[in-house]
């Protein structure tokens, strides 16, 4: 070691270096009061937290966290930004996770794709031959579900914003689309322990190039569990979002209900 | 290249004047009086100390986002010779980990904002105060570094000589655990945004990639905190204090190794080891 190591009063930088063993004490007993404030008051703020009420079962705070990255997240949001696209080789039918809604079959003979203006009138109903009568897009894209897992999968089906032009809707016309799982009247003996699923999402995500509502996958029509006749595929949101067997379509500018938000997720799930 | 005294004075330049106002002269006059010397700096102590729940809150709520898809669990052995997944069932129960993703997405979500601040102000920090010169590994650092692995496994007599508060192997294990800590969060936003920060997604190899590097940056992160325990209880206890006070006592007799031992030569180990076994009062932490 060098003499660098012994205080030396002519180096005005060796100052700061060393305290006598008075001072040490004395700082020692400051920092222990100072230290254990800092630490009890980490533990209170930690208790707070837990503590809050809950706001859609998550402590209200943490609820305020999910809306500020809502808003930081959509406000980065661009409508020419697309997800990255895959060969169609790598993809593969999607793992079946979620049954809610879709565990008794929907009855072709009397399903009709509703649309609702924003006080819930009808603007109109739709077989599923309005909706392949739109053009057809395929993507081949990364679905993610909110659980972590992913998987590489091809969509067919019209593009949303296709079908909101049926009803000159803009995307600007709204801020929201609010979409569900068909009446109880039509499905096949419904099940009573089936739930309705319902799900709202932004228009800005649901007019994006790349939000289909699917009628099938690898080129074949979809079943049940993947959510025949029509479901919703984009690669802009999580699964959860990717409602299957839609029912009925509403515009508009109060946030509608949603199945996961409503469970303690963020409701803009966006990817 | 500056010369010692400058890059000296650079480095303590930025620190408080809390630091800067003890008096060496009463130091002088008593020979029998002990000194203390200063080893963290403010700064360094607050970070350290918000880190440490910070980063214990991201990897718990990150075990809860992990442990929800079950059939995806990251399985540890060898070609078809499968060992365990991670974790075994009895490590998510006792931790509390089922069927609580959604809770563990908001704390990670929300918490993960303030370990990046904090994270941040830590990096301004060691640039601003010159930090970063006590931190980063110098010449010799691979040799010195297994020097002090071997001292602290009993298989060396004398631990090799170091300047500043931390030895090689402290300075390679820091300098890790902070590039981790960064990579821990530019994979947790392609990980989070794989579509709006797509290009940062694929950097990493993708989506799948992102995930796999997050994860093990977090076991790093878990096994560095096991070896950080061990070794400050090794230490004893006037070590850990330092991180609380700033300071450490200098043994009776000797001295102990400060920020202000700092040059831009790194010391003769070949020197070092023939020098006075009362400076090797290290601590390896």
């Amino acid at each position: 070691m060098s003499d660098s190591s012994k205080p030396d009063s002519s180096k005005s930088f060796a100052d700061t270096e060393f305290i006598t063993e008075e001072q040490f004490k004395g700082r020692s007993r400051r920092s222990f009061l100072l230290g254990g404030a800092a630490s009890l008051a980490g533990f209170a703020g930690w208790r707070w937290v837990q503590g809050q009420p809950t706001d859609n079962r998550i402590p209200q705070v943490l609820r305020d966290g999910h809306e500020f990255n809502e808003e930081l997240w959509s406000k980065l949001f661009r409508e020419d930004h697309l997800a990255p696209t895959y060969p169609k080789s790598e993809s593969s039918i999607l793992r079946v996770n979620g049954r809610h809604g879709i565990r008794n079959e929907i009855d072709m003979s009397v399903w009709r794709l509703r649309v609702l203006g924003p006080d819930g009138e009808e603007w109109g109903t739709h077989t599923l031959d309005d909706i392949l009568a739109l053009e057809r897009n395929e993507m081949t894209i990364e679905h993610k579900c909110i659980e972590g897992w992913s998987q590489i999968t091809t969509w067919g089906g019209a593009l949303f914003s296709d079908f909101a032009a049926l009803y000159d809707v803009k995307q600007d016309d709204f801020t929201y689309v609010s979409l569900r799982t068909p009446t109880r009247d039509q499905y096949v003996d419904r099940d009573e322990d089936d739930r309705d699923y319902y799900v709202s999402v932004d228009t800005p995500s649901m007019f994006h190039a790349q939000t289909l509502l699917a009628y099938d996958m690898l080129g074949g029509r979809l079943d049940q569990a993947h959510g025949a006749p029509l479901r919703l595929a984009t690669p802009l949101k999580y699964g959860i979002k990717h409602i299957k067997g839609i029912g009925s379509i509403q515009f508009t500018d109060e946030l509608p209900d949603d199945y996961w938000g409503e469970r303690g997720y963020s409701w803009y799930a966006h990817l | 290249m500056e010369t010692p005294q400058t890059s000296k004075a650079d480095i303590l330049a930025g620190d408080n004047a809390d630091d800067r106002e003890a008096a060496p002269a009463a130091l002088a006059a008593d020979s029998t009086s002990r000194r203390a010397v200063l080893k963290h700096r403010r700064g360094s102590r607050w970070m350290h100390w918000i880190n440490f729940p910070l980063l214990t809150i991201m990897i718990w709520s990150g075990l809860r986002i992990y442990w929800a898809d079950r059939q995806g669990q990251i399985g540890i052995g060898i070609g078809a010779w499968h060992w365990f997944d991670l974790f075994p069932d009895s490590v998510n129960d006792a931790l509390g980990l089922e069927r609580r993703l959604a809770r563990g997405l908001a704390f990670h979500l929300t918490f993960g904002w303030l370990f990046a601040i904090n994270g941040a102000l830590y990096a301004l920090y060691t640039l601003f105060t010159k930090e970063w010169r006590n931190l980063v590994p110098r010449k010799g650092w691979l040799r010195d570094s297994i020097g002090v692995v071997l001292h602290d496994l009993y298989l060396r007599k004398n631990a090799p000589e170091h300047e500043g508060s931390y030895n090689a192997a402290q300075r390679l294990t820091y300098s890790i655990i902070l590039v981790s800590g960064l990579f821990s969060l530019l994979t947790g936003f392609a990980i989070y945004k794989p579509t709006q920060l797509s290009l940062l997604t694929s950097a990493f190899g993708g989506y799948e990639a992102a995930r796999l590097i997050h994860f093990w940056i977090t076991i790093g992160f878990m096994a560095f905190f096991v070896i950080h325990i061990l070794q400050v209880a090794r230490a004893g206890f006037g070590n850990f204090w330092s991180m609380v006070t700033g300071y450490q006592l200098e043994p009776r007799g000797g001295s102990a190794t400060s920020l202000a031992n700092l040059s831009d030569e790194p010391v003769d180990p070949d020197q070092a080891l023939d020098s006075d076994p009362t400076t090797k009062e290290v601590s390896h932490v």
